[in-house]
């Protein structure tokens, strides 16, 4: 009887044909290797993409005392009042801007549900939405995801991996609708001094494109002051500005961010996110109202410390042979392979084989990435150095 | 505070090339500034920090004391705080304000060392009025070292 049973449950039920949208998507290159990294000891990784320090504990503590206020609800769909407001005199006092926070405001799970959103507010069967490469791993599956078609402007190593104007003019067609820019740049770490970002704007009004620009890495710009996209001249209403707290204040697991920008599309956002989300978690968004009160130092302090890092694997990178420019933000850096290996895949396996360093092969983000790794210091000096003198080795083996 | 100084106080065993990185200066110059901080005595020595919690050795008691001192003409508290401190026993010593006027940090090899120590040692000590120890049961943290949680890194080793 129970055998017969059981040979019933085997017989089970076959799963309907999954969504060949969602089955098409590549899988993340990060993903792969990261199982890879999984199955082995005494690993150093420089793949880590978020912070090495702990949520400065002041902003722990205030979300810790909501709980046991009793704070534990669902908020309004588009965020404490609060934090918005509190988000308002923010964006003001650091760059000029004022957004209502009322109508022009919503705080999201993290800048990757606001990204999300904006993409499925704002396209159509058809729309092209341009992105830079290398970049963040979903802009592009994103766009996809949300029926758009991703068009690639690629960016290289001899212009330090900067977005040129007429790189961006040449990839537009009639169908292109917005340009999703990201600086400091993840994986690369590039910054943009403020007559770049107006010469690339002449272009974006010359083809009449919307932006999005996420600035999540804002707090990690190192030679000069972060200018936020917005607030060049017509881009508060061409613009959705895109922001959060994992990175600036050591926030990831809190999953707050937040999109600035024109009340209708805020609006579509927030339809499609009280379907989807309800509302951010709000211990994080209480957290949040808390680093943006008292948290300013704390970001400084952090600022100082990936400044010192990234001055000291830079020259050591360039030292043992992985060429690099310097960044001018975030805490990342994009380094090119010597010309001994096949590829970036070759490199990053190899070397994880070998010396036991984990490193993101530089094909995750973006399709002429393949003689490229990303290398990120958000790790103390010391393990720096540790996996340095390990990298060192390997090249000097390979080299023969 | 010198930012070569603001490093070795976290990590003694940077070299000059490494801190000249961060700092984007000539090594030259920080191994320089190094030698001077040396032999002015603003940096006294290096030494590792060792969390004694894991290494509990047998004969090791820790206690904080508490004294009120009367303050003499000219020396004010210096006098009898360096009488104090001139003691291998005491680890260290501080003049504070408030209720009491020294702290100080005393190692022996039990409680019973200890309060010998303090009984006809330290209390004998012209000028001190009055004792009060504190024995240390556990140590969480020191000089913004943690003792008791090991921090280990809780990131995935590979994320975007
Ligand atoms: C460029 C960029 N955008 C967005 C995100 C996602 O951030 P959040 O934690 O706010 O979802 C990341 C995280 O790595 C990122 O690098």
């Amino acid at each position: 009887m129970k055998a017969a049973m059981n040979r019933k449950i085997k017989k089970a039920y076959p799963l309907p044909k999954l969504s060949s949208v969602a089955e098409q998507m590549p899988p993340s290159g990060i993903r792969l290797f990261f199982d890879l990294v999984l199955t082995m000891d005494d690993v150093i990784s420089l793949g880590v993409g978020e912070p090495d320090f702990n949520t400065p504990w002041h902003i722990s503590q205030y979300a810790i005392e909501k709980i046991e206020t009793g704070f534990t609800t669902y908020t309004s769909n588009s965020g404490l009042m609060e934090l918005r407001e509190a988000i308002t005199d923010n964006v003001r006092k650091t760059y000029g801007l004022s957004y209502d926070p009322v109508r022009e405001i919503l705080i999201t799970v993290g800048v990757s549900e606001a990204y999300d959103l904006a993409l499925r507010a704002l396209i159509n069967p058809g729309d092209e939405i341009l992105v830079h490469e290398p970049c963040y791993v979903s802009y592009k599956p994103l766009i996809s995801l949300a029926g758009g078609s991703p068009r690639v402007v690629s960016t290289r190593k001899e212009n330090g991996f900067k977005v040129l104007p007429k790189d961006l003019a040449s990839n537009c067609s009639r169908r292109s609708k917005a340009f999703v820019f990201n600086y400091p740049c993840n994986p690369t770490g590039v910054t943009y001094s403020k007559k770049e970002l107006e010469a690339l704007a002449s272009v974006i009004r010359e083809k009449n494109l919307f932006v999005i620009s996420d600035e999540i890495y804002h707090h990690l710009s190192f030679d000069h002051p972060h200018i936020s996209f917005p607030i060049l001249d017509g881009f508060k209403e061409r613009c959705l500005y895109l922001n959060g707290f994992s990175k600036g204040y050591a926030m990831t697991g809190w999953r707050i961010g937040f999109a600035c920008g024109p009340s209708p599309l805020i609006a579509l956002m927030t339809k499609i996110h009280q379907y989807t989300m309800l509302c951010a978690s709000v211990m994080g968004q209480y957290a949040a109202i808390e680093a943006l009160k008292n948290g300013s130092e704390d970001t400084v302090e952090m600022k100082n410390e990936y400044f010192r890092r990234r001055n000291y694997i830079v020259k050591k990178l360039n030292d043992i042979g992985l060429s690099c420019h310097v960044p001018g933000g975030a805490f990342y850096v994009f380094p090119e392979i010597p010309a001994c290996f096949s590829s970036d895949l070759e490199f990053a396996n190899q070397l994880l084989k070998e010396e036991r360093v984990a490193v993101v092969p530089g094909s995750a983000f973006g399709r002429d990435c393949s003689r490229h790794i990303r290398i990120s210091y958000a790790y103390s000096v010391d393990k720096l150095k540790a996996a340095s003198e390990r990298i060192e080795r390997f090249i000097k083996r390979h080299q023969g | 505070m010198d930012e070569i100084l603001k490093i070795l106080e976290k990590d003694g065993r940077q070299t000059p090339e490494e801190i000249a990185a961060q700092l984007q200066l000539p090594v030259r110059q920080v191994a320089k500034k190094i030698a001077e901080y040396e032999k002015k005595k603003v940096i006294i020595r290096y030494k590792a920090v060792i969390n004694d919690e894991l290494v509990p050795q047998e004969g090791d008691a820790r206690a904080l004391i508490e004294v009120k001192v009367r303050p003499q003409k000219d020396k004010g508290f210096d006098g009898v705080a360096e009488k104090i401190y001139r003691f291998p026993e005491v680890v260290s010593c501080m003049l504070l304000s408030g209720t009491y006027d020294l702290l100080v940090e005393v190692t022996g090899n039990n409680i019973h060392s200890i309060s010998n120590f303090v009984s006809q040692k330290l209390s004998q000590i012209e000028n001190v009025q009055g004792t009060v120890t504190h024995f240390i049961l556990k140590k969480y943290k020191e000089n913004g070292d943690f003792f008791t949680v090991t921090s280990k890194d809780e990131r995935l080793p590979v994320s975007a």
